[in-house]
């Protein structure tokens, strides 16, 4: 149950890449909300939505993988894991068997920044979410035992090899987070941790983790749908009021680094065609840089016309795939380039043309009929977002958490309208000029494939 | 002519009244619910063009989006004397129509914020557009031309296959994606529609050019054989003047549909593709993290009596997270992250598969658990707790997939490809509700086939060939990585 780190980017990519301006004034773009707060700090998010008779219930701990310390990755996950194996009042398997009955779903995922937790279903099953949701955030220590965590550190341990080990070109995305980001950087770490810190993990790390994060003052709790906001107000109050406040929570402030030169890597699996990787360190979410910096991705491969894809996988064909984008996350920020070489091609000839149009990028900037297209591309998918309450009710409680602000959508697609091309220049020059990881996944025994330079071990 | 659809959630497993009162609730035991709601669906206005074209129009005001799918009889199933060719037209629309070629068509789509695909199915050829209300007209014009007026110029045709041998060639680096291309090929004999992949393999689309391609789209390409679904900001009135405008000249055409893939190819009839005995295949992926099962065999048509009541029993034994198959190898053994069944709906019966990806060590003791689940719910009625559980979560969970024109769209598309009354889920839920632990049991027996079904695991078979052997399910053979028999086995 958790969304793995590519996955999660590509979805980032795609938010960040929508918008048009005459569009935008014809349709204002809001959600509106009602926000409160409990006297135990637990803030609520109330949005209505009647025109399908359905609810979402999507709860935020402001916990991931960036608040975790060598030795014990992976151990924000594996938490949200042991989230689902009861609690007091609804032990465990009451949690997805009393949903599955009322006609409601659930899940639940991680990433670096946060862990969510969230059920859709007929609206009539708003106070079932509300008790199961309250019962495990307040009543769930008792509950947890040696066996239970074992149990359910086996299961991670299955998802890392399903997602990561059984997994074409699986160990890239770690390979890359560990060369771009300091030791001490939470990011140089994968969310879902490595298979000796999940060994590691206890049953007092979990008391520990639980009463320092999983706490009311530290959640957020969006209700979207064919519910009223009174009606939301009264059931929070009954279910949640009486969770105690836990300790203010400090996070932790990485080391601010520069990439001294660029860094090349080489790994050898079992694949058919090889395919490098780029990585670039760059801003965090919503910093000053990060929407232009979406809009260089989509210029260079958000389309068929987009200038990589159209020169390396139509006019040169030297490959069969290419994407790029940017990855802003709350803590720092990177951008990343990834193709696959065709086959009869080494991943060189890729590399040649990828600095290339890069570097032309930034010496003459995007036409203004580039720009155009990637700023209406970018508001199409706001509209499309807006359609299920499932998507909203995220996306109120990711803008609360990175913005402060729930209905940040309009001021969102702002960002996108008000990239320039100087803009786009500017962010091609300060970020994808710098120094920069490179790593070429090849066939195993075919390493005159890969980009050549000086390596250093991955 | 319109079709309401009116839609009570009715028959909760907790139907009482509503949560009221201000303080004292009892924490220890879960709340009592409101009657569900009712789902009111919007009406499906239906109106056909001169030349037609059929049109279904369902509004949605919500968000100023609109979509457009057209929907050409003529898929996967029309195509196996050449496997993927409907798929590959269907890719080779967007890459060059009137005097645009692939990069105008996209650039032009993404400036008008649409959303522009064309793909294939088994049973059709889709092109669909979600688009911004405002920007319709332009957007519509070059679904059009794409629709009418594909090029299918060589150098297109030739590049487009180059990149589809290249993601053929990486579909054997996925061993999920091995497991069930090999399952397919065994399931279903040679000759059958279903033998090969959708998107065809190496063989038969190394043959691919122009000339094949423009004469399967002329084959199939008429507005009599198509259907347009229009959900969204939009009313009947506003969509059949958008189309008649944008593809009212399409050609009627005279309706000779093509033969049936029966006839046509004198395969066995569906109702009498059956697997003589358990048998298990076994293919080689050295290293292997993982083992990749899949077990099954010939299932049903999407008309068959049993249906609904084979959707609630599947339900219970893998479709759901709360089901006998993951709660026992994921949540009770920990052999893996997921363990599910399902029944696929297709023209002609597709395959009912059960699977997952299990830790090398466990691939013996997780057959053992597939088979013990299998046999299981045949041979013993269910419990009516997990029936009430299934049913609800089938039932009530109908409202969440109306929601996006997307959804509402792929929902209308399902019941006029399988020729299914646009009335179809007015009892649906009713429908659902009646279905007894009997009846359960009864579809399990006749539908499950423990005894004839085909096993594929792909794995280290040097790590677990000895064991899985050992446990003596049926005759065992090893593979390659294309579900075809190894010359020395």
């Amino acid at each position: 149950m958790v969304r793995m780190r590519h996955v999660l980017i590509i979805l980032t990519f795609l938010a960040g890449a929508t918008a048009s301006r005459a569009l935008a004034q014809a349709t204002p773009l809001s959600v509106p909300y009602t926000m409160d707060t409990l006297a135990n700090g637990l803030r609520f998010i109330v949005h209505e939505d009647h025109s399908v008779p359905t609810v979402t219930m999507n709860v935020w701990y402001h916990v991931g993988s960036g608040d975790e310390k060598r030795g014990r990755t992976g151990f924000a996950h594996l938490f949200e894991h042991l989230m689902f194996m009861g609690s007091e009042n609804a032990p465990y398997p009451a949690f997805d068997r009393l949903l599955e009955g009322a006609g409601a779903s659930n899940n639940g995922s991680t990433t670096e920044d946060r862990t969510n937790y969230f059920e859709w279903g007929p609206s009539n099953a708003a106070p079932l979410m509300a008790w199961l949701e309250a019962d495990r955030m307040g009543f769930f220590l008792s509950t947890m035992d040696q066996e239970k965590v074992d149990l359910q550190r086996d299961v991670v341990k299955n998802e890392r090899r399903q997602r990561v080990d059984n997994q074409p070109y699986g160990r890239a995305w770690e390979t890359i987070g560990r060369m771009l980001y300091p030791r001490s950087h939470p990011y140089s770490w994968p969310v879902i941790g490595s298979m000796a810190d999940l060994s590691a993990a206890t049953l007092d790390d979990t008391r520990e983790f639980f009463r320092t994060y999983y706490a009311p003052n530290n959640a957020v709790i969006v209700l979207a749908g064919a519910v009223t906001a009174a009606d939301i107000k009264t059931l929070m109050e009954q279910y949640f009021g009486e969770i105690p406040r836990g300790p203010s929570i400090t996070r932790p402030v990485p080391p601010s680094f520069t990439l001294a030169r660029d860094t090349l890597a080489m790994l050898e699996d079992r694949v058919q065609l090889p395919r490098v990787y780029y990585a670039w360190h760059t801003t965090k979410a919503y910093a000053p840089d990060d929407a232009a910096l979406d809009i260089v991705a989509y210029i260079l491969t958000g389309a068929k016309n987009s200038r990589l894809t159209q020169r390396l996988v139509y006019e040169d064909q030297l490959a069969s795939d290419i994407i790029a984008f940017q990855d802003g996350k709350l803590l720092d920020g990177d951008f990343i380039v990834r193709a696959t070489a065709r086959p009869g091609h080494a991943l060189p000839e890729v590399h040649h043309v990828i600095e290339e149009e890069i570097a032309r990028l930034g010496a003459e900037g995007p036409t203004l009929r580039e720009l155009e297209q990637a700023q209406n591309s970018v508001e199409s998918t706001f509209l499309n977002r807006l359609e299920r309450v499932l998507a909203k009710a995220d996306l109120l409680n990711g803008y609360y958490y990175f913005t402060g602000e729930p209905d940040y959508f309009a001021r969102d697609l702002a960002r996108y309208q008000a990239v320039t091309a100087a803009d786009v220049q500017r962010a091609v020059a300060t970020y994808l000029h710098a120094p920069k990881v490179i790593l070429s996944v090849v066939p195993d025994g075919k390493p005159e494939l890969a980009v050549q330079g000086t390596e250093v071990t991955p | 002519m319109t079709h309401r659809f009116l839609v009570t959630l009715g028959l909760a497993v907790l139907s009482a009244p509503a949560v009221g009162g201000a303080q004292a609730i009892d924490r220890t035991k879960p709340p009592v619910l409101a009657p569900p709601p009712s789902l009111q669906l919007p009406d499906i206005a239906t109106a056909t063009l001169p030349n037609g074209l059929t049109l279904h129009v369902v509004e949605m005001r919500e968000v100023p989006l609109v979509q457009f799918t057209l929907a050409v009889a003529g898929g996967g199933r029309e195509d196996h004397a050449v496997p993927g060719l409907a798929s590959f037209t269907a890719d080779m629309l967007d890459e060059g129509a009137d005097t645009l070629d692939a990069f105008g068509i996209a650039a032009l789509a993404e400036y008008y914020g649409a959303n522009l695909r064309t793909t294939a199915s088994w049973d059709e050829i889709r092109v669909s557009l979600k688009v911004p209300r405002r920007n319709l007209d332009p957007a519509l014009a070059l679904m059009a031309a794409v629709t009418l007026r594909p090029t299918f110029r060589s150098t297109e045709v030739t590049r487009q296959r180059d990149l589809r041998l290249a993601r053929i060639l990486q579909e054997r680096d996925r061993p999920e994606t091995v497991a069930s291309l090999a399952f397919n090929a065994i399931v279903f004999p040679e000759r059958h529609p279903y033998h090969a992949s959708l998107t065809g393999d190496s063989l038969s689309t190394v043959g691919l050019d122009s000339t094949v391609v423009r004469n399967f789209y002329h084959q199939v390409f008429c507005a009599g054989r198509a259907t347009l679904i229009v959900t969204g900001d939009m009313d009947l009135a506003e969509a059949r003047a958008a189309t008649q405008r944008h593809l009212g000249a399409w050609q009627e055409c005279s309706p000779a549909p093509l033969r049936a893939v029966e006839a046509k190819h004198d395969l066995p009839s569906p109702v009498t593709l059956t697997i003589d005995q358990t048998r298990v295949y076994l293919i080689d992926k050295p290293g292997a993290a993982q083992s990749v099962i899949r077990i099954g065999g010939p299932g049903i048509s999407r008309h068959h009596e049993d249906y609904i009541a084979i959707e609630v029993m599947n339900t219970i034994l893998g479709g759901s997270f709360s089901s006998r198959l993951n709660s026992n190898l994921r949540e009770t053994k920990g052999y893996t992250y997921g363990a599910r069944s399902r029944f696929s709906y297709r023209p002609m019966p597709g395959p009912f598969t059960a699977g997952a990806s299990v830790r090398t060590d466990v691939t013996d003791s997780s057959l053992v658990e597939f088979f013990r689940e299998i046999r299981a719910i045949r041979d013993a009625p269910v419990s009516p707790t997990e029936l009430e559980r299934a049913k609800a979560y089938l039932a009530l969970g109908l409202a969440g997939d109306f929601e996006t024109t997307s959804q509402m769209a792929g929902n209308v598309a399902e019941l006029l490809t399988f020729g299914l009354p646009l009335t179809y889920y007015n009892d649906y839920v009713q429908r659902v509700m009646a279905v007894t632990g009997e009846e359960v049991q009864r579809v399990a027996r006749h539908h499950l086939r423990p005894d004839n079904v085909a096993i594929v695991v792909v794995g280290d078979l040097a790590r677990i060939r000895e064991d899985v052997e050992a446990l003596a399910l049926g005759p065992s053979t090893v593979r390659d990585l294309f579900g075809q028999p190894v010359a020395a086995d």
